[in-house]
């Protein structure tokens, strides 16, 4: 699924942007393709940019140079979400209908059955009359993808969807990214895992600095060398088999950290 | 579609039984709330009649609701009829301008909270307060009439919000945060204003009514400053309560706000605005009456919970009920009048203290 075959729903054409007049570069000619229906990740180390891009796509912040052209719905899912107030979970999902709710209007009873739908698809439905705060991470990002989907947005951003999970929430969340996909959905996502853009993304974006990257379909750019130039560090494909399947993956190399015989 | 749903894991910790926390059904927050706001409105009605009784001229209930329901504003009957003249004259406008003033402090306190992320903060935040204290302050020096000091009072507590807003646009981002600095800022300035006037005020003629004044009271409230609080409050009022759901957007935050297609800036300037007209609206008719809005909210959110189309209803009228009440005690526990502002904060402090021991925290610091 490459990037040619598909109309764009998002395009970033020579984006130059700065904090302010004199404030350094953060990013100067990026341009990339996000095809619709396909799952585009962003990587990069801390502090180059990928939150910054975001907000450039989501209009919270407005290019220097360059055109942002988005096609569709944008939802953004934050990376970590905390609620002054402990809404219930349904008042959180009918947040997400904002766009079809006037002013000066509260929601109405189709907006009601679009939040328990979206909860529904999800198989939330259980979760509606919780308080958001009890729930876990895991289980807050799920309610942020069930008020993505109310909104009626065909694009979601997610900004680091599995950083602050564990092991196990992080394989949930990959797991819907996919479903969400399958949905009809466009995917755009920030991560620090190099291999959860290997499992489920189409394409990716590697910012190297703040006027070199790398875009393309995962298997061409998610590279032993790309990624040696990103993190500084060696990671290594790795092909394996699982339960009669041909898997592959990426792995961080580490080397002589662990006291050896001689050593001892 | 849902078939192949369900293979699909969500259990992030363990499944929650339907009807988990102590609900009873699918809506039954929505009934509870409803019926709670519909509760808390008869209690204002009742409350409102039971005030109309208290006084030292005992006029007995039946005979107030007669008055009330068969004396229209514009008839006047011959002073010689006393339960008239007490009822409609003396008590009425009072208990109107008092319910009033509840209700438009505790649903800008509501607002203000929803805005700012922070159940800490008052409406008194942006400086409304002290810059609508000094103009009253100003007025009674200058020996201008009651419309003098209502009308000087509203226009310095519009005066304090709109330098505070500059303030805190200079500041760059017009973040919340540098409102509230500019709000302390303004407020400093205005407090030492009227402490200046205060220094030089004739301790004989003028020092007593503006100690009186800033103290907070309703007395002598009369159905001119009745009607300045009701336009203001029913403008304000009703402009916020029809941006209620809204504020829950503005809640989340900005760049999330933002995401779900809200204007972020415009609403939160606009919903801050309105909350300034209530203040300085009671500030200018009563003085200083604190603690109203920072207190009443938490109490309404544990009621009807922290969804704000529910909440600044319930606010709202527990607004209303608490001032009037804190009022009537203020004018018939003691012989000679209580400053009903003394009253609120004696209460609203301790109040207060409560609700931060018993939320331990919880969701005071989310910036």
């Amino acid at each position: 699924m490459s990037e040619s075959v598909l109309e764009p729903a998002i395009e970033i054409a020579a984006v130059d942007f700065a904090y302010g007049p004199k404030m350094p570069t953060v990013l100067q000619g990026y341009s990339a393709r996000v095809a619709k229906g396909s799952v585009f990740a962003i990587l990069g180390p801390n502090g180059r940019g990928k939150t910054t891009l975001l907000k450039l796509l989501l209009g919270a912040l407005k290019p220097l140079q360059g055109r942002i052209r988005v096609q569709g719905r944008l939802a953004f899912v934050p990376q970590l979400f905390q609620v002054s107030f402990p809404y219930r979970v349904l008042d959180m999902v009918l947040m997400g209908r904002a766009r079809q709710i006037g002013l000066f209007s509260l929601p109405s009873k189709a907006d009601e059955a679009a939040a328990l739908d979206a909860l529904d698809r999800l198989g939330l439905a259980d979760l509606a009359e919780r308080s958001f705060d009890e729930l876990s991470g895991g289980q807050r990002q799920l309610i942020i993808f069930a008020r993505a989907l109310a909104s009626g947005a065909d694009i979601l951003v997610l900004d680091e969807p599995t950083s602050a999970l564990d092991l196990k929430n992080q394989g949930i969340v990959l797991e819907w990214i996919a479903r969400l996909r399958d949905e009809g959905l466009t995917v755009l996502f920030t991560t620090h895992h190099p291999h959860h853009a290997h499992a489920v993304a189409d394409d990716a974006l590697l910012m190297f600095s703040q006027d070199d990257y790398a875009c393309g379909p995962v298997d061409s750019v998610l590279t032993e060398v790309n990624l040696l130039r990103l993190y500084g560090i060696s990671l290594r494909q790795v092909a394996f088999e699982h339960e009669g399947e041909e898997l592959a993956s990426l792995i961080p190399v580490y080397r002589g950290l662990r006291r050896t015989a001689e050593g001892l | 579609m849902t078939a192949s749903t369900q293979t699909l894991s969500t259990d992030f910790t363990e499944r929650p039984k339907p009807g988990d926390g102590g609900r009873l059904s699918r809506f039954p927050a929505f009934t509870r709330a409803d019926l709670l706001i519909l509760l808390l409105f008869v209690a204002l009605l009742a409350l409102m009649i039971f005030s109309l009784t208290l006084g030292r001229y005992p006029v007995p209930i039946p005979e107030i609701i007669k008055i009330v329901a068969t004396t229209g504003f514009n008839e006047t009957r011959p002073y010689t009829d006393k339960a008239w003249v007490v009822v409609e004259i003396v008590r009425m406008p009072r208990i109107l301008g008092v319910t009033l003033c509840g209700i438009g402090l505790a649903m800008a306190g509501a607002a203000m909270q929803g805005v700012f992320r922070n159940p800490l903060v008052g409406p008194e935040v942006a400086g409304v307060s002290s810059g609508a204290s000094f103009g009253g302050v100003l007025a009674i020096m200058l020996s201008w009439p009651m419309w003098g000091v209502v009308g000087l009072a509203f226009g310095f507590g519009m005066g304090a919000l709109l330098i505070a807003f500059g303030l805190a646009k200079m500041a760059g981002k017009s973040s919340m945060l540098a409102l509230i600095l500019a709000g302390v800022i303004v407020g400093g300035f205005f407090g030492a204003l009227t402490g200046m006037a205060q220094y030089v005020a004739d301790p004989q003629t003028k020092l007593p009514s503006i100690i009186y004044w800033l103290l907070g009271s309703f007395v002598g409230l009369t159905y001119e400053k009745v009607a300045i609080v009701a336009g203001v409050t029913l403008f304000a009022g009703t402009l916020l309560l029809m941006l209620r759901w809204r504020i829950n957007l503005l809640s989340l935050g900005e760049v999330d706000a933002q995401a779900l297609g809200v204007n972020v800036e415009a609403l939160r300037w606009g919903v801050v605005a309105l909350v300034a007209l209530l203040v300085a609206a009671q500030v200018a008719v009563s003085g200083g009456v604190g603690w109203i809005g920072l207190i009443i909210p938490h109490i309404a959110r544990m009621l009807v919970g922290p969804e704000h189309s529910r909440l600044l209803p319930a606010s709202a009228l527990l607004g209303g009920i608490y001032l009037l009440a804190m009022d009537d005690i203020a004018r018939s526990a003691t012989a000679q009048e209580v400053p009903i502002g003394l009253l609120t904060a004696l209460v609203g402090t301790p109040v207060f203290a409560f609700l931060f021991w018993k939320m331990q925290g919880k969701g005071w610091n989310r910036e």
